[in-house]
C-alpha cells in the first residue's frame, strides 16, 4: 500500500503552483521556493506577528491584503506577492517607515535599508517624526530607538524566547515605544543583559558595543564604560567567523566568534542543541578578558626571598624562559618526590579546561607522581550528587538533557538558581512553563524563576531532607507511588519506605518551614505527573547532608518511576562548562577515566596496560583533603592548572596558609590569580578561545570548541605545558594534538566510543553513551537498566540532620554563598571583562530588607559579615526574597572574599563543604 | 546601585496593594488592579506599579505597557509629578468640535485653577448634547464655563445614576423574561430562535453588519467551553445609540444576552463597558445582581470597564482587554468565534443587536423584517447629532436617507444652516455632500433591491449609524483633520499602515496644500494593510474631501478660509 504525503498543500503564488508543508506560512512557502517577499517583523526562530505588514500579499477572494507571514496557504489559494495593489503597499509600508529612520543613520546591516533598496525605494516623502534620545545606559548595548521601527522582534526575543520579560511595548499609535521595565533606561532596569534583542533587532535600534584593539585598561575601566573606541558589534572588513563554544557554564551554548585582528570582536549565538541560538550576558558579552592587560605573557618564578602571600603581585617574580620555567617547575616537584614519595605531592586539573587537558592532568599525576591526588572543582559542587548518583543508579551524570523540559509536565527544581547561573538553561525551561509546564520551585532563597512557578516552596536553609522525606511519605501513604517500576526496576525500597513513615508533613512543616498542605500538593503533582523532571544545584550538595539531599531527589524519582522516559529524570546542573568531561576524564580521586574505581583490580590493571605504568590502588585525597594535608605538611608539592583554590575553597585563610606552606607550588594560569600569586613559579597559558578542544557539558554532550585567536605574548597552549611537564617528569609523551589524546581517550572509554575526532569536527556536538560510528548518541538513559550490579536502582534512606554549625547567640544569621548572573566562579575571567564588571562590579551581601532595617542601614551601605573563621565588608542589598535571618553573598570577589567566612565541614560520603550554611553575625561598618 | 538590582518594592506597599486586589491575583483582571489603583489614588505610581507586578508574578513591563495603554490611567514614574486631583475631560471629536468645544476648553483651562486638569478627549458618547465635559466622572452636557465651574464647586463629580431606567421589577412586570423563562423551560428551541433571527435578517449592529442568526450557528457548533462577549466600548465619534438604550432598557438587552447564552450554550458571560459610560456601570451593576439573583443558573456574570481606548471597540482588541491586556487587534484567522477570549470559541455581540433578540421573537421576525425602506429590511438606532433641530437616537427604519431622517425625525436642519454633507457613520464611515442626501442609509445594499444606490458606491459606510450633519458652517476638511487626528489617536500601534499613517495623514493633512496623490496612495495602502478596521477605514473621512470637497482643499480655498477665520 502506498501512503500519499497529505501535510502538504498546492497552492499559486504569482501564478506558478507551488507547495508548501503543513505548518509553513505563505512567506515561508514562498523563501523556500525562491521568491522574495519583503519582510521585518518576521524572523526565524520568533513567533509572526504580522505587524509590520511588509510582507503583505493578495489571495484571491479576501477584500484586504493578508501578511504572508502569517497566512497558512490553503489548498488551491490564489496568493500574489508581485500584483501591482501588493507592491503598491509593501513599498508604502518600507516608505512609512524608511520615513522615520534618523538621518545620521547608525543603522548597521539594516534589514529596512536592505529592502528599501531593494523595492527601489528613493527618498522618503514623509514628514519626519520626533525622535527619542539615545540611551547609552548600558555597557555592552546602545539602545538608539530613533532607529526603532516598532516591530517588537526584540520584544519577543526577550519575552517569549529568553522569557526575561523586561522589554516591554508601551503607549500607543504614533507614540507606541520599546521600553525596559517602567521605561527606565535599559543599564538601570532589570535587563539581564542577554543580548537577544539586540540579536532580533532588524534597524540597528539596539546594537552591542565592541572594543577594537587591545586598548582597554584599568584607565578605560574606570571612565565612562561606552568611553572606549567603540564600534558596532556586526560583521565589517576583515571579520572572520570561527565556530566554537561559550566558556563559561555547563549548558555548553554554542557559539561563533567575530574575530579582527586577532580579537574577539563579538559574539553570535549558533543553533546548538543546548542553545538554539541564544546567550546570556556572559556568553555574549564576556569574551574581552582574553585580551585584557592582565594577561600573562612570559613564565614566572617568584623572587628569592620573598614571602608568599595572595597579595603578591608580578613585582614579586621575575620573568623567565619556558626552558627555565618547565624545569624549574618539574625539578620542584621531582625533588619532592625523590625525597618525600609520591604521597607528598598532589595536582588540581581544572573544569575550564577540554577533556584532553582533564585527561593529560590527570594521566600525569597518576603515572608522573604516582598517586591518585589528582581532584577539581567538581570535588566543590557536586561531588555529593555524584556520589548519591553512583550509589544509586550507577551513573554520575544527568538522565535527561535540559532540553526534555519540552516533554515534562512537571518540573522541579531544587536548590538552583538557573536563571543566574545556568541562564540559557533557564529560558528552556521558562519556555515550557509558557507552554503549559507546571513549575515546582524549592529554595531557601525565591528567585526570579520562582515567578514563573505554580508552587514556589521557600523552605528553611539546611531543612532539605525533612522537607523531601514528607513529600515522599504522601506519596506512599496516599498510595502514588509507582509500584510496578519498583518491583522491577528498584531495590531497597521497603527499608525506604519504613524511614519515610514517620516523616508525615505535620511532623516536617515546622522543619521545613513548609505547610502540610502544600507539601501534599507538590507530592501529588510530582508523582501524578505523566513526566517529571527534577534539576538540581548546589544548594542541594554543597551541605555536609548533600548526599542524603540527593539521595532523598533519586528516590522520588524511583518511587514514582518518573525517570527512564523523556521528559523525566534527574539533572544536577553541572556548574562549569568541562564538569562533566572532566570527571568523565578521571580527574578525580578515586576513580580512573569512565569512573572505574582505581581500587578495583580490573579497571586498574586495564589503564595499567594502557597507559604502561604501575598505578596507585589507593584512592586519593580530595580538594579540601589536599589542602588541609599541605597545611600539615604532608603534601609538600602542588601542580594546579586553572584552579583557584585560594577563592574557591572554604575557610581560606586556612587554605591559603596551606597553598603558602608549599614547597613547591606550580601554577598555570591565564592571569596571576590569588593562586598563583602564592605560586614559585608560573606558567602563562591560554584562554579558551585560543584553543582547540572538546567539552562536555551538562546534558552529557561532547562539543567542540576551536581556537579564535592565538594566546599573547610567549603564552602557550595549556596541552604543549602539559607535555613539556610530563616529559620532564619522565614521561614518553608524543601527543601531536588534541586529536591524538581525544582518540586515546575513545579507546579508554567505552561511553565515548562511537565519537571520533573526526566525527566532533563534522557534527560539532553528540551525546555519550555513544558506542559506536552508528549510534547517534544517547540522550536520555536509563531506559531499561541502571549501569548498576544489579540492573536495579537503590533506595537509600535519609535522616534529617542539621548542618555543621547552627546560628546561636553570637552568630544569629545564616550565610549562604553562590554566584550572579554576570560572574563566573571566582571572577578571575568575567572581573576581567569589560561588560560583566561595569554591570556587576562590587562585592555585596544580599539580605532581607527589614534585616537591614534592623541594623538602621539602607540598601548601599557598608556592612560587616563575621564568622569563626573569618571578617570581610561588603555593600548591603535588600532582597526580599531572602527569609529573614539569611545573608547571601557571592564568593566572586576578592575585595571581599566570600569564602574566608564559609565552612570546611565536609559531606562524609562526597567530601564537599558546606558552602550553603554557616553561622555568621552582620552589623554596620562603622 | 548596581545595574541590575531595581529597587525592591516597599513591604507595607505590597501589603496594601495585595489588599486591594484580593487573593488570589488574575492575570486577566489587570486593567481592573489598576482602576482600582487609580481610582484610589489618582494615578499609577511607579511604587504601585511594581508592587501590582509583584503581586501579579508579572514583570514591570507587562504592567507598565498595559496601564501606559489606556487614556484613563495616569501613569507617574518616579520623579514625576502627580496629575492635578481632578480632570475635566472635554471631547473634541466632531460634533463637539463643530459645537465649540476648542473655544470651550480654551476659556476653562484659562478659568480653571492648578488643581484641576483639562484633558482633550474624543467623543464621550453624548454628541447630541455637543459640547461635553465630563468633571470627574460627572458629564456636563451643552457644557459651558460656568456649568464646569458650578459642578467642580458643588463637588459634583460623580456620574448620575440613569434615573429613567427601567430596573429589574418594573421589567418583569412588563413581562420582562418571560421569553428567557420559556427558553430555559423547553418551550422554545434555539432553532426557533436562531430562525426567527435569520428570517427578520438581524445584523450586527455594531458596524460590521454580519448576520446574527449565523454567528450564533457558528458558535454553537465551535467545541465547548464556549464564552460570551458584549461590546458595549461605543466609541465611534457620534455614536450614543447603546447609552440611549441601556439608560431606559438595560434588561430588554439582558434578555437577549441571556437567551443568546443559552441558544449557543454559552460558559460565562463578559460585558465590556467603556470607561466614559460611568453612571451605566453603576446601573448596570445593580442590575446584574438582581439578575444573578433572579436566574441563578445563568452563565457566570463579569462586567469590565474599559479604560479609554477607542479601538477597544474592534472585537478582537476587546477580548486582549478583557483579558488584561493591551487593546490590540488580533490578526484573523483565526476568528473569534474559533478562538476568541482565552482561546475559546466566543460569541461576541455589540449591546444593540442583543436588545432586539426579544422584540423580533415576540413581534415575530416579519413583523421586523417589513421595517425597512428602500428595500431594506429591519430598523435601525440613527445616532443623529449635528446641524439639525432635534437631534439623538432616532428609530427609524433601515434604508431611509440622509434627507428623510432629517426631515421625518430631526424636525429639519437648525434655522440659518443649509445642508452641506453629512457622515453616514461616525468618523469611519466618510463624508457625504448633500447632493448624496438621497442614498439610502444601511449596510451594503442586498443583492435583489439595490434601491437608490449604496453608501459603499459613495466610498462610505453606515457603521454604528452615526449620523452627523453639516451645514454650510461646516468644513468638511476640518471635519476630516479632525477624524484622521482621532484615528492617530486611538491607533493602537500595531502595524505600520495604521500607527505609522494615521500619524503621518494627519500631518499632511494640517498642511496648508495636501499632497493628494501622496495621501491617495497612503490612503491605499492603509486600507488594504491595516489589521483592523480602525486603520483600514481612518482614510474613508480623507477620501471624502477629496472626492466631493475638492474646492475646500484648493490652496486658494484654504487661504480664503484662514482670512475669513482672522
Amino acid at each position: 500500500m502506498v501512503f500519499v504525503m497529505t501535510d502538504t498543500v498546492r497552492f499559486t503564488l504569482d501564478g506558478r503552483e507551488i507547495e508548501a508543508n503543513a505548518d509553513e506560512s505563505i512567506l515561508q512557502a514562498a523563501q523556500r521556493h525562491g521568491v522574495d517577499i519583503p519582510h521585518l517583523c518576521y524572523k526565524d526562530g520568533l513567533r509572526a506577528d504580522g505587524n509590520c505588514r511588509a510582507c503583505v500579499v493578495e489571495i484571491g477572494g479576501e477584500r484586504a491584503l493578508a501578511p504572508s507571514c502569517c497566512r497558512a496557504p490553503k489548498e488551491g489559494m490564489q496568493v500574489q506577492a508581485h500584483s501591482a495593489r501588493a507592491v503598491a503597499a509593501q513599498k508604502m509600508v518600507l516608505e512609512l517607515l524608511q520615513s522615520d529612520m534618523p538621518a545620521e543613520a547608525a543603522h548597521v546591516d539594516s534589514e529596512l535599508d536592505d529592502w528599501a533598496s531593494r523595492m527601489g525605494i528613493g527618498a522618503p516623502r514623509f514628514p519626519r517624526r520626533a525622535q527619542p534620545a539615545e540611551d547609552a545606559s548600558h555597557p555592552a548595548i546602545a539602545v538608539n530607538l530613533a532607529a526603532c521601527i516598532q516591530c517588537t522582534r526584540c520584544l519577543r526575543a526577550c519575552r517569549e524566547v529568553q522569557v526575561n520579560d523586561v522589554i516591554g511595548y508601551a503607549r500607543r499609535g504614533a507614540h507606541a515605544e520599546i521600553v525596559f521595565d517602567f521605561g527606565d533606561p535599559m543599564g538601570t532596569s532589570s535587563c539581564v543583559g542577554c543580548g537577544e534583542c539586540v540579536a532580533a533587532c532588524p534597524t540597528g535600534a539596539l546594537i552591542s558595543l565592541s572594543l577594537e584593539g587591545e586598548g582597554q585598561g584599568e584607565g578605560a575601566r574606570a571612565s565612562h564604560p561606552l568611553s572606549p573606541t567603540l564600534s558596532p558589534a556586526h560583521g565589517g572588513e576583515g571579520v572572520k567567523s570561527v565556530d566554537s563554544l561559550c566558556p563559561y557554564c555547563g549548558v555548553g551554548c554554542q557559539v561563533t566568534y567575530r574575530v579582527r585582528d586577532n580579537t574577539i570582536v563579538g559574539v553570535d549565538g549558533r543553533d546548538g542543541p543546548a542553545n538554539h541560538g541564544r546567550l546570556c550576558v556572559k556568553g555574549r558579552y564576556g569574551y574581552d578578558y582574553a585580551r585584557h592587560p592582565q594577561r600573562l605573557t612570559q613564565p614566572l618564578i617568584r623572587k628569592p626571598g620573598v614571602r608568599k602571600s595572595v597579595d603578591n603581585t608580578l613585582a614579586d617574580f621575575r620573568e623567565a624562559s619556558w626552558e627555565e620555567a618547565l624545569d624549574f617547575a618539574a625539578d620542584g616537584l621531582k625533588r619532592i618526590l625523590q625525597r618525600d614519595g609520591k604521597a607528598a605531592l598532589a595536582g588540581f586539573g581544572s573544569a575550564k579546561g577540554s577533556n584532553e587537558e582533564a585527561y593529560l592532568f590527570q594521566k600525569l599525576v597518576r603515572t608522573g607522581f604516582g598517586s591518585n591526588n589528582v581532584d577539581h572543582c567538581t570535588r566543590l559542587c557536586h561531588a555529593s550528587s555524584v556520589a548519591a548518583l553512583l550509589e544509586g543508579i550507577g551513573s554520575g551524570a544527568v538522565s535527561n538533557p535540559v532540553a526534555d523540559v519540552q516533554y515534562a509536565d512537571v518540573i522541579v527544581v531544587i536548590g538552583a538558581n538557573p536563571t543566574v547561573n545556568h541562564p540559557v538553561a533557564a529560558t528552556f525551561m521558562k519556555n515550557a512553563v509558557e507552554g503549559g509546564a507546571t513549575l515546582i520551585v524549592m529554595d531557601p532563597r525565591e528567585t526570579e524563576l520562582s515567578r514563573h512557578a505554580r508552587h514556589s516552596l521557600q523552605f528553611k536553609a539546611d531543612s532539605d531532607v525533612a522537607l523531601l522525606n514528607a513529600i515522599a511519605h504522601v506519596i506512599v501513604a496516599e498510595g502514588l507511588v509507582n509500584a510496578r517500576f519498583i518491583d522491577e526496576r528498584t531495590e531497597g525500597y521497603e527499608a525506604f519506605r519504613e524511614n519515610v513513615l514517620a516523616a508525615t508533613p505535620e511532623a516536617m512543616a515546622p522543619v521545613c518551614g513548609i505547610d502540610a498542605e502544600t507539601i501534599r500538593v507538590v507530592a501529588r503533582t510530582y508523582a501524578k505527573a505523566k513526566a517529571a523532571m527534577i534539576f538540581w544545584g548546589m544548594g542541594v550538595s554543597q551541605h555536609t547532608h548533600g548526599t542524603d539531599n540527593a539521595r532523598c531527589l533519586i528516590a522520588l524519582a524511583l518511587m514514582t518511576g518518573q525517570i527512564g522516559r523523556p521528559g523525566t529524570g534527574l539533572h544536577p546542573l553541572r556548574g562549569q562548562n568541562n564538569v562533566q568531561g572532566a570527571s568523565d576524564a578521571g580527574l578525580i580521586p578515586m576513580m580512573l577515566p569512565d569512573y572505574g574505581r582505581v581500587a578495583d583490580d580490573v579497571v586498574r590493571s586495564r589503564f595499567e596496560k594502557l597507559w604502561g605504568a604501575a598505578l596507585d590502588p589507593k584512592p586519593g585525597l580530595t580538594v579540601v583533603e589536599i589542602l588541609d594535608a599541605a597545611h600539615r605538611g604532608e603534601i609538600r608539592g602542588m601542580y594546579i592548572l586553572g584552579e583557584n583554590p585560594a577563592m574557591s575553597d572554604p575557610d581560606l585563610a586556612h587554605a591559603r596558609a596551606g597553598l603558602a606552606s608549599l614547597e613547591h607550588l606550580v601554577v598555570q594560569d591565564i592571569f596571576l590569580t590569588e593562586t598563583a600569586a602564592l605560586a614559585d613559579v608560573v606558567l602563562p597559558a591560554s584562554s579558551f578561545a585560543e584553543k582547540t578542544g572538546s567539552f562536555t557539558n551538562t546534558d552529557r554532550t561532547v562539543q567542540i570548541g576551536r581556537a579564535a585567536i592565538a594566546p599573547p605574548g610567549a603564552a602557550r597552549q595549556d596541552l604543549w605545558i602539559l607535555q613539556e611537564l610530563a616529559r620532564r617528569l619522565g614521561l614518553d609523551w608524543n601527543y601531536a594534538g588534541p586529536q591524538d589524546v581525544f582518540e586515546e581517550m575513545r579507546g579508554a572509554m567505552s561511553s565515548i566510543a562511537g565519537i571520533s575526532w573526526e566525527r566532533l569536527m563534522r557534527e560539532d556536538a553528540v551525546t555519550y553513551p555513544c558506542k559506536d560510528a552508528m549510534d547517534p548518541g544517547q540522550p536520555v538513559i536509563f531506559t531499561e537498566r541502571f549501569p548498576t550490579a544489579s540492573g536495579r536502582g537503590r533506595f537509600v534512606p535519609a535522616q534529617f540532620r542539621p548542618a555543621d554549625e547552627l546560628p546561636d547567640a553570637d552568630y544569629p544569621f545564616v550565610l549562604i554563598t553562590g554566584r550572579v548572573l554576570e560572574h563566573w566562579h571566582t571572577g578571575a575571567m568575567t572581573r576581567r571583562s569589560m561588560v560583566l564588571d561595569a554591570l556587576e562590579p562590587e562585592a555585596h551581601v544580599d539580605m532581607h530588607p527589614q534585616d537591614l532595617a534592623a541594623l538602621n542601614c539602607a540598601a548601599g551601605d557598608f556592612v560587616v559579615m563575621e564568622t569563626r573563621r573569618g571578617k570581610v565588608s561588603a555593600k548591603a542589598r535588600a532582597d526580599a526574597g531572602l527569609a529573614r535571618g539569611t545573608l547571601f553573598m557571592p564568593f566572586c570577589y576578592v575585595e571581599a572574599a566570600a569564602n574566608l567566612l564559609t565552612n570546611p565541614a565536609l559531606d562524609p560520603f562526597g567530601k564537599i563543604p558546606e558552602f550553603k550554611y554557616c553561622a555568621a553575625r552582620v552589623s554596620q561598618l562603622l | 546601585m548596581p545595574r541590575r538590582q531595581v529597587p525592591p518594592v516597599s513591604i507595607p506597599v505590597l501589603d496594601a496593594v495585595r489588599a486591594l486586589i484580593g487573593e488570589p491575583p488574575r492575570r486577566d483582571l489587570l486593567i481592573e488592579y489598576l482602576h482600582r489603583l487609580q481610582d484610589t489614588h489618582g494615578c499609577l505610581t511607579a511604587d504601585h506599579l511594581a508592587a501590582l507586578a509583584g503581586a501579579m508574578k508579572l514583570s514591570r513591563a507587562e504592567v507598565y505597557e498595559v496601564a501606559t495603554f489606556y487614556h484613563h490611567f495616569d501613569v507617574v514614574r518616579a520623579g514625576e509629578t502627580p496629575p492635578p486631583p481632578l480632570t475635566v475631560r472635554v471631547c473634541d471629536s466632531i460634533t463637539c468640535a463643530m459645537a465649540g468645544a476648542n473655544e470651550l476648553i480654551a476659556a476653562i483651562s484659562q478659568s480653571l485653577g492648578d488643581g484641576v486638569r483639562v484633558q482633550r478627549v474624543p467623543c464621550v458618547g453624548r454628541c447630541a448634547a455637543a459640547p461635553v465635559a465630563v468633571v470627574g466622572q460627572n458629564p456636563i452636557e451643552e457644557a459651558d464655563v460656568h456649568a464646569v465651574r458650578w459642578a467642580i464647586d458643588a463637588g459634583a463629580t460623580e456620574a448620575p445614576l440613569p434615573e429613567a431606567a427601567h430596573r429589574m421589577a418594573d421589567y418583569r412586570a412588563a413581562g420582562g423574561y418571560r421569553l428567557y423563562g420559556d427558553c430555559v423551560a423547553g418551550r422554545r428551541s434555539a432553532e426557533d430562535i436562531i430562525a426567527a433571527l435569520e428570517q427578520a435578517k438581524l445584523r450586527g449592529l455594531g458596524g460590521a453588519g454580519f448576520p446574527a442568526g449565523r454567528k450564533w450557528r457558528v458558535v454553537r457548533d465551535m467545541p465547548a467551553p464556549r464564552l460570551m462577549a458584549v461590546n458595549i466600548d461605543e466609541g465611534e465619534p457620534g455614536t450614543f445609540k447603546d447609552r440611549h438604550y441601556l439608560e431606559r432598557e438595560p434588561h430588554r438587552f439582558l434578555e437577549g444576552m441571556l437567551v443568546a447564552a443559552w441558544a449557543v450554550d454559552i460558559d460565562r458571560i463578559y460585558i465590556y463597558l467603556r470607561d466614559e459610560y460611568a453612571g451605566l456601570r453603576a446601573l448596570l451593576a445593580e442590575e446584574l445582581d438582581a439578575l444573578r439573583a433572579a436566574f441563578p443558573q445563568a452563565p457566570e456574570l463579569e462586567l469590565r470597564r474599559g479604560a479609554g481606548a477607542y479601538v477597544c471597540g474592534e472585537e478582537s482588541a476587546m477580548i486582549e482587554s478583557i483579558e488584561g491586556k493591551r487593546g490590540q487587534p488580533r490578526l484573523r484567522p483565526p476568528y473569534v468565534a474559533e478562538v476568541g477570549l482565552f482561546g475559546r470559541p466566543t460569541l461576541e455581540h455589540n449591546m444593540e443587536t442583543l436588545y432586539w433578540v426579544r422584540e423580533i421573537v415576540e413581534r415575530g421576525a416579519d413583523w421586523f423584517a417589513a421595517q425597512g425602506r428602500h428595500g431594506r429590511k429591519g430598523l435601525r438606532a440613527f445616532s443623529v447629532s449635528g446641524r439639525v433641530v432635534k437631534p439623538g437616537v432616532h428609530l427609524a427604519p433601515a434604508g431611509i436617507t440622509l434627507r428623510e431622517l432629517v426631515n421625518e425625525f430631526c424636525e429639519g436642519m437648525l434655522p440659518g444652516h443649509e445642508l452641506y454633507g453629512y457622515l453616514p457613520g461616525g468618523a469611519s464611515g466618510g463624508i457625504l455632500p448633500a447632493r448624496l442626501a438621497d442614498v439610502p442609509l444601511d449596510f451594503d445594499a442586498p443583492k435583489e433591491a439595490p434601491l437608490g444606490g449604496t453608501l459603499q458606491e459613495h466610498g462610505c459606510f453606515i457603521g454604528s449609524a452615526a449620523i452627523i450633519v453639516l451645514s454650510q458652517h461646516d468644513s468638511a476638511r476640518a471635519v476630516a483633520l479632525n477624524a484622521m487626528q482621532f484615528f492617530a489617536h486611538e491607533s493602537c500601534g500595531k502595524c505600520t499602515p495604521c500607527r505609522v499613517g494615521t500619524a503621518k495623514a494627519a500631518e499632511l493633512m494640517a498642511g496648508e496644500a495636501w499632497d493628494t496623490s501622496l495621501l491617495q496612495e497612503l490612503a491605499q495602502t492603509m486600507q488594504d494593510a491595516s489589521i483592523c478596521g480602525l486603520g483600514q477605514a481612518a482614510p474613508n473621512p480623507l477620501l471624502s474631501v477629496m472626492r466631493y470637497f475638492e474646492t475646500e482643499i484648493s490652496p486658494q480655498r484654504h487661504r480664503d478660509t484662514e482670512e475669513s477665520e482672522k
